[in-house]
């Protein structure tokens, strides 16, 4: 298929592997940032491939994953109340919170929908202006744009039946908090291609600098992680710690700058709390004062919600490439993608979820 | 002795959910844990798509099926097409020439008459297709609000070719895996139509009849080891049952699946795994070693088969789990669907 098939041809990828593996001479740790770059690694077997001098970790860029607790148990009081609408992307519906998920409410009668673009949630509340409807807003820059602007639109048709929940997060200081973690074992990144489609890279500038590690912005196709990995390796080899752009077919480095000012128009930095690993300073964003009358949290009285995590969960660990998922002692027994323990096992793109669906042959023999 | 209290923890689902029916693990469980110890016979044990049974020295298969699919008229189809043919589908998959179905409807009050008309002219015209005729039927109605239109269940009986005998107690490693038609295409014309995918092409249910490819394979004097059409759960969860079931396993190769770039386009934008996505016109054959090829040529010369392929192969080693050599040459586990990717698509 065309634009597809290009990027996933099995000749161009022997090729790309030949020259990692004429590059490397040294082990090298590297951690791809996004889960779907875990997703494709795993899923072509790229990961077995690759020279055994490499070791990938996996990031914590996964928007599901890192929904802390509060916010899924904020959503499961929403969808419970029998005056909303709950509406979502498809993976959060499965993600346990501190007692149930979106699907178990589901059943117990709640109106609970998933939808592919939040603009699809603004159209159910005019359709049904006697209900109010919430939009789940969660994600990394990659979702904020498409938020923020469905937001913008409710206030412009002047809905006062729109409302979002949001947690929203940032990767960039994500990725410097591991950098500049004592024990940090990650000598290079891989940055997310989407995320910089609309960031741009600057951001990551001075982070490369600071903490003296190479950072490649990567696409998502077999054929653009090994080229990523292998300027990432090549950047290593020589000494190097630039950021470089391998995904030039949509990235630039300043960004989209339309969708960046729609998310400033209706978000702001704030503090957050990223389930598994707690808070980071100025890594979320929340609606500014201007638009606080759509903020879900606020208008039904839910932020002072707290709860507890699965103590035996690692995935705070497995998040910021700590531990692999087969190292906990719950995967693939206590935790499984029926019923899982964090978010990691349910989400697409979860590590452990992808451990467990494309590798479950060596767990078997573990 | 199985005891009588409910067999799923009620602190693992307290209710039913929409993946209970999606074919996956959690309708597998569901099967295994709940409906299998309950009604436990030798007929049942072989959770094949029907049961085989001896009377009078004949051998039949029975199947039953029921169709809930939204919405109810998709393009390559309906609900009454599907209703004649995934059931006759079934029997084919058990070896048998379909012969009987029964027709029980249940419809919504307020389902416009016309609608129904147009679903009960497809059921005819779809019987006569397959060779079937509705010789039993009911009909029911539910207060508005408590259907989704129609629903339809159909029962069906075939007479079993002679000489073949079909079912995961004959996988042997080194059997061949052949597909006989495109993957996807069904799940994929649902989805696109209930999201409001617009497409330059339209892609269109395979929904059709699959015993003549069956009965042109026993002409040919192939060793059919087994049969199964990958509807509800796609293809990986078809090969994972099979492998389960059989205590084999498979290799499968990436590279020669029959998937079409419309299908393979909508995935990618929806995030879904063709391998997952329901099928209502091919089926999987698994025969003896070094016949896949000839399973081929034979598929080929039907025109539903025109895109049929070698897919993979039973192996000793890894029983129980599904393992596809990728495109660009790595190696990765086809896990069975957990949960739901399609809601109720057949």
């Amino acid at each position: 298929m065309k634009y597809l098939d290009e990027y996933r041809d099995a000749p161009a990828a022997e090729r790309l592997l030949r020259r990692i593996g004429a590059v490397v001479t040294r082990p090298w740790v590297i951690m791809e940032v996004c889960g779907s770059q875990t997703h494709t690694l795993l899923r072509y077997g790229i990961d077995q491939m690759l020279p055994e001098k490499i070791t990938l970790v996996h990031g914590p860029g996964c928007p599901v994953c890192v929904t802390p607790v509060e916010a899924i148990d904020q959503a499961v009081a929403l969808a419970g109340r029998p005056d909303v609408i709950f509406v979502s992307y498809g993976d959060m519906l499965r993600v346990p919170g501190s007692e149930k998920d979106l699907l178990s409410v589901k059943a117990e009668g709640g109106d609970v929908r998933m939808v592919y673009s939040p603009l699809d949630a603004v159209k159910l509340a005019r359709q049904n202006p006697q209900r109010k409807v919430v939009f789940f807003a969660i994600g990394f820059e990659t979702t904020a744009p498409a938020n923020a602007m469905a937001v913008w639109l409710a206030r412009r048709q002047g809905l006062d039946n729109f409302f979002v929940l949001t947690s929203q997060v940032l990767v960039p200081p994500a990725v410097e908090l591991i950098a500049a973690s004592p024990d940090n074992q990650v000598q290079g990144f891989l940055a997310p291609g989407h995320v910089c489609t609309v960031t741009g890279y600057c951001e990551y500038e001075p982070i490369a600098r600071q903490w003296r590690v190479p950072i490649v912005v990567t696409g998502f196709e077999p054929l653009d992680l090994l080229q990523g990995i292998l300027m990432l390796v090549s950047q290593l080899e020589e000494g190097r710690h630039e950021v470089e752009n391998q995904y030039t077919r949509s990235v630039r480095r300043e960004g989209n700058r339309q969708a960046q000012a729609i998310m400033a128009e209706v978000f702001e930095v704030m503090d957050h709390k990223w389930r598994g690993i707690g808070l980071i300073p100025r890594s979320g964003l929340r609606l500014r004062e201007a638009y606080a009358r759509f903020d879900a949290a606020r208008v039904f009285g839910l932020q002072d919600m707290t709860c507890q995590e699965a103590a035996v969960c690692i995935s705070g660990l497995v998040l910021q490439g700590v531990r692999k998922p087969p190292e906990c002692p719950a995967f693939g027994t206590d935790c499984t993608p029926e019923r899982p323990l964090g978010a990691p096992m349910v989400s697409a793109e979860g590590a452990c979820a992808a451990y467990y669906a494309y590798r479950r042959q060596e767990t078997v023999r573990r | 002795m199985t005891e009588f209290t409910c067999p799923i923890p009620l602190s693992e689902y307290p209710r039913v959910l929409l993946a209970h029916g999606g074919g996956g693990r959690l309708s597998q469980h569901l099967i295994e844990k709940m409906l299998y110890p309950s009604f436990e016979n030798r007929l049942l044990e072989p959770l094949h798509d029907g049961a085989i049974l001896s009377l009078d020295g004949g051998r039949l298969a029975f199947t039953t099926d029921s169709y809930v699919v939204h919405p109810l008229f998709f393009p390559g189809g309906d609900i009454g097409h599907l209703s004649v043919f995934g059931t006759a589908n079934d029997l084919a998959m058990c070896g048998a020439r379909p012969l009987y179905i029964s027709c029980g409807l249940i419809l919504e009050e307020g389902l416009p008459m016309k609608d129904l008309w147009r679903v009960i002219l497809s059921i005819r015209e779809a019987a006569a297709e397959a060779g079937v005729q509705v010789i039993t039927g009911d009909t029911k109605v539910v207060e508005r609000g408590k259907g989704d239109g129609v629903f339809i269940n159909t029962s069906g009986i075939g007479s079993v070719l002679p000489g073949l005998d079909v079912g995961p107690h004959r996988l042997r490693p080194g059997d061949e895996i052949v597909i006989s038609g495109p993957i996807g295409l069904h799940g994929i014309a649902i989805m696109a139509l209930r999201e409001g995918i617009e497409l330059e092409t339209e892609i269109s249910s395979d929904s059709a009849p699959v015993y003549p490819m069956v009965e042109a394979l026993a002409a040919a004097g192939l060793d059919i080891h087994m049969l199964r059409d990958p509807t509800r759960g796609g293809v990986s969860s078809a090969l994972n049952e099979m492998a389960s079931r059989g205590g084999v396993g498979i290799r499968l190769d990436e590279e020669p699946l029959p998937i079409p770039a419309d299908v393979e386009g909508v995935c990618e934008i929806l995030g879904l795994d063709p391998l997952y996505v329901a099928n209502e016109g091919n089926f999987l054959a698994i025969v003896a070693a070094g016949q896949g090829a000839r399973t081929v040529e034979t598929l080929r010369q039907h025109p539903l088969g025109a895109r049929a392929a070698l897919i993979g192969r039973v192996a000793a080693e890894h029983p129980g789990i599904v393992v596809m050599k990728t495109s660009i040459g790595g190696e990765r586990v086809v896990d069975m669907m957990s949960g739901e990717q399609l809601p109720r698509i057949c």
